[in-house]
């Protein structure tokens, strides 16, 4: 009648967290081998929510197959769609008019925005201290509110379309983007000195969950997870697109390599989105929204690349066209995915405890690494 | 003058006319028994609504406000579902610990309510070793958690049980040591005799700092013994999911549920007793006029304000402060609380002995 | 170092491999036999550097795949494709693990939804899908007749 718990020849214990467990924020499984409380080794299991986008989008045409990519990472929606979009733009070679350029910069920085109050809230939840979530929406309910008014939704927002956004934007968008600054403004204080400043805090991040320059490279790390070990890999800065190069703006260095500096890049990330959308938000050019396409696209034979800095990471978009209506075959070179790959280093040797702290400076999102 | 204890003993008299004094103190002892319960129950319910009002108050919500007037039956319709819901057993599990964990835990809260002097002259039960029966019951939930870890047959359970195992029997020594250097200055254990010793002052006042040191010390360690955020590790949501109480449900979660908050209730109220007084309204010194105009608030309310007041402490602890690790946990009490807690005991005896307390 | 010059570079470092600019940059097509020391050198050799693999899939042609390596260099920031042809009915290639970390993760995906075969790889298992899932799904000849979508 008493089962047996089931351990490894060497006595370890292999205890399952997930695909169902509160910290993995969605279906992560992850199969760990604990001495005691040390964990010994994690072999992440993923596919739980895997929808086989990829395939999904060779029988989609071009216009059709950006959304489905809102559901890949459903935080940044917006900067998926755009790297998309960018993708079929550079097939096709179209001009997009300056004003849906500015418009896509500054959603997307609100969506990063959004993404990383989320991932805040969500991060401090995960140790232990349940309020800051609530202080972290109440921010983010401004930028769902504003995307909500902008294009009907709030989350996966699908406001793009090749060639420029799907509609022009609401009167009344710059007004709401500059009371969210100055709410904004006015809280990240609040923030810091809520979690940031916390001892109990600074002592379950620091030195946790170390990632040195070169094994951020060598697995393929990027975003803010390898900001925060030194590595310079903000595409924004490196090779611009949309707007980006005509803007102010820092890319955010750590040099510690532990949770605590991955969560200091974020938070200051943060204030550089905010100083983006200050530039931008009073400048957005009159003019077209959206240049004039053809009903059906049809990219020319060949290869395209893009890559996109979202609030993850780099997101990569392999397109292979055949000259059809739909791709011939895509691939999503998502951040979380390669960032999965390196918990197991980062996490071997800390306690069962750490596993939080440095799975949500990671910023997983289950969906995007299974596509 | 009416007062509680008027009352219990005008009805002790009128029994005693009745009855023989054998029945009178069976019948006493079951009304005791009611009270407790009915004690539990209530303090249950309203420990409950506070902290998902208190909750809602720091995180900008508005918290239970559906049913009732300002939600206040929201933790009775909450029982109510527990009390219905399907007592869900996993397969494997040692059936016979499984099922009495819950009830070695609800029982040792509630027999630490016996030497509770909720007001002046009432309690339950007149102890002269009653500070002692209180750390050594006290001791005694953790076999309760650790049973329910053990028997639920899970690993998660199984963690936090040993969790909680390892974190109850150390925070227990600070707790032990801090609750001596208030019995090395009154020199009784009887709980109604150190509220006495109080008249002229509460002990934290006329302690000096080492009697401080020892209240704040108290406050962690007790945080930590009831399992309370940020020493929550024995269920530890996001990394254990339940911890020890996994895989229970229905009334037997329910019964650890209320034990905790039980737990809670208690050690504020010893907190209050030793450190602030108990039911002794707040003296100063030789100040009569002063300290008749506040003998004019009844015992109850002080005792139950400041039970009240150190709960909600504990409570803003648990909404504001992330959680500590296990590692961090145990240092935090064997580095640094129980040798300064030993320290501090020393300088009260020191306090004592020359008589340089208040 | 820029597009042209990277080329360049590369055309005479290696006269076999067939070098050409493409969509972005400069792509290599090797024989997957050749990939080992290719790759030795692209990712050692100080003048490229590549020591960042952001992407590796493989594409299916009907008549043969193609593995798809986009290599950068976190040093020189200049990137590199590099297409390998593989045989459709035993499709095999060397495994990065031993220079990329990332691959064993990328790769295994690939195993899993192509059915690419990676030799030398240490954990070769399916990611994505259960381990007892039938046919591999990114294939054109891949038909499931109730989760498929049509158009």
């Amino acid at each position: 009648m008493h089962q047996e718990i089931k351990t490894t020849p060497s006595g370890d214990m292999v205890i399952n967290v997930g695909p169902q467990h509160p910290s993995t924020h969605g279906v992560l499984h992850l199969l760990i081998t604990l001495n005691g409380e040390t964990i010994v080794n994690l072999d992440p299991n993923i596919g739980y929510i895997h929808r086989s986008i990829e395939k999904m989008c060779e029988s989609l045409s071009y216009r059709q197959f950006i959304y489905t990519t809102s559901r890949m990472d459903y935080l940044s929606s917006h900067m998926n769609n755009h790297a998309c979009a960018l993708t079929v733009e550079k097939g096709l070679q179209i001009e997009v008019p300056e004003r849906a350029e500015v418009i896509r910069v500054i959603i997307s920085e609100l969506t990063r925005l959004a993404s990383h109050q989320l991932w805040w809230g969500s991060m401090a939840m995960d140790l232990g201290a349940l309020s800051p979530f609530f202080y972290a929406f109440r921010e983010r309910e401004m930028i769902t509110d504003i995307m909500e008014e902008t294009c009907g939704a709030r989350l996966t927002m699908n406001y793009v379309v090749p060639g420029g956004v799907m509609m022009d934007l609401h009167p009344d968008f710059q007004k709401k983007v500059k009371a969210f600054i100055v709410q904004f403004k006015s809280k990240i204080g609040e923030y810091h000195d809520l979690v940031t400043g916390n001892i109990i805090f600074q002592n379950r991040t620091k030195g946790i969950g170390m990632l040195s320059k070169e094994d951020a490279i060598s697995y393929g790390v990027t975003g803010p997870a390898a900001r925060g070990s030194g590595l310079s890999c903000d595409i924004r800065k490196l090779y611009p697109y949309a707007t980006y190069q005509k803007l102010q703006f820092n890319e955010i260095l750590e040099t510690a390599g532990d949770s605590f500096a991955r969560y200091m890049v974020r938070m200051r990330e943060m204030e550089e989105s905010v100083s983006i959308i200050e530039q931008l938000i009073d400048n957005i050019p009159e003019g077209e929204f959206q240049a004039k396409t053809k009903a059906v696209l049809k990219l020319p034979k060949g290869e395209f690349y893009t890559r996109i800095e979202t609030a993850r990471g780099e997101l990569g978009v392999y397109l292979v066209s055949e000259g059809g209506t739909t791709p011939y075959r895509i691939k999503f070179r998502s951040p979380g995915f390669s960032n999965l790959s390196a918990l197991n280093h980062m996490i071997k040797g800390h306690k069962m405890g750490d596993l939080v702290a440095v799975m949500g400076t990671l910023d997983l999102v289950i969906p995007d690494i299974d596509r | 003058m009416l007062s509680i204890a008027n009352i219990l003993n005008s009805f002790d008299v009128w029994l005693n006319k009745l009855l023989n004094p054998t029945l009178v103190m069976l019948v006493e002892m079951a009304l005791i028994a009611i009270f407790a319960i009915a004690l539990f129950a209530v303090l249950g319910l309203v420990l409950v609504y506070l902290e998902r009002k208190v909750s809602a108050l720091i995180q900008i919500r508005k918290g239970p406000n559906r049913v009732g007037p300002f939600g206040i039956f929201q933790t009775t319709a909450d029982t109510v579902k527990l009390i219905m819901k399907e007592s869900f057993m996993p397969d494997s599990a040692d059936k016979f610990l499984y099922k009495t964990a819950p009830f070695v835990v609800m029982i040792t809260a509630m027999l630490l309510l016996a030497p509770l002097p909720f007001a002046e002259g009432v309690q339950i039960w007149n102890i002269n070793i009653g500070v002692f029966f209180i750390t050594a019951v006290s001791s005694l939930s953790v076999i309760g958690i650790l049973m329910a870890g053990w028997a639920s047959n899970n690993k998660y359970s199984l963690l936090g049980a040993m969790r909680s195992g390892a974190q109850i029997v150390s925070y227990e020594l600070s707790a032990g040591m801090a609750i001596l250097s208030i019995i090395v200055l009154t020199g009784s254990l009887n709980l109604q005799e150190i509220v006495l010793s109080q008249k002229d002052g509460w002990w934290i006042f006329k302690g000096h700092i080492p009697a401080i040191i020892a209240f704040v010390i108290y406050i962690i360690a007790v945080t930590a013994e009831t399992n309370r955020a940020p020493f929550d590790l024995a269920e530890a949501e996001s990394e254990l999911t339940g911890g020890f109480h996994t895989e229970y449900a229905g009334m037997r979660f329910a019964l650890f549920f209320l034990a905790e908050y039980i737990n809670i209730f208690i050690v504020c109220a010893i907190g209050a007793t030793l450190f602030l007084g108990g039911w002794m309204p707040f003296h100063i010194g030789n100040w009569q006029a002063f300290n008749h105009v506040m003998d004019f608030i009844p015992s109850s309310i002080w005792f139950f304000g400041k039970t009240f007041g150190l709960i909600l402490l504990i409570m803003w602890f648990r909404w504001t402060f992330p959680r500590l690790r296990i590692d961090q946990l145990l240092n935090l009490e064997w580095k640094y609380l129980l040798p300064i807690s030993m320290f501090n005991l020393l300088v009260m005896t020191l306090i004592a002995i020359k008589g340089w307390h208040f | 170092m820029e597009n042209d010059a990277l080329l360049n570079s590369l055309q005479t470092s290696f006269p076999d491999a067939a070098c050409a600019i493409g969509s972005d940059w400069p792509e290599i097509d090797i024989d997957g036999s050749d990939l080992l020391t290719l790759i030795q050198k692209l990712r050692y050799d100080e003048q490229w550097t590549f020591d960042y693999l952001f992407c590796e899939t493989c594409v299916d042609w009907k008549t043969h795949f193609t593995m798809v390596y986009h290599l950068s260099s976190t040093k020189h920031r200049h990137s590199v494709v590099l297409k390998a042809k593989l045989d459709h009915d035993k499709p095999q290639i060397e495994s990065l693990v031993g220079f990329y970390k990332t691959a064993d993760m990328l790769e295994r995906e690939v195993y899993d939804l192509m059915g690419i075969e990676f030799l030398n790889h240490p954990d070769l298992r399916r990611l994505l899908l259960t381990e007892d899932w039938v046919g591999y799904p990114l294939r054109k000849d891949y038909e499931d007749p109730i989760n498929m979508i049509r158009l």
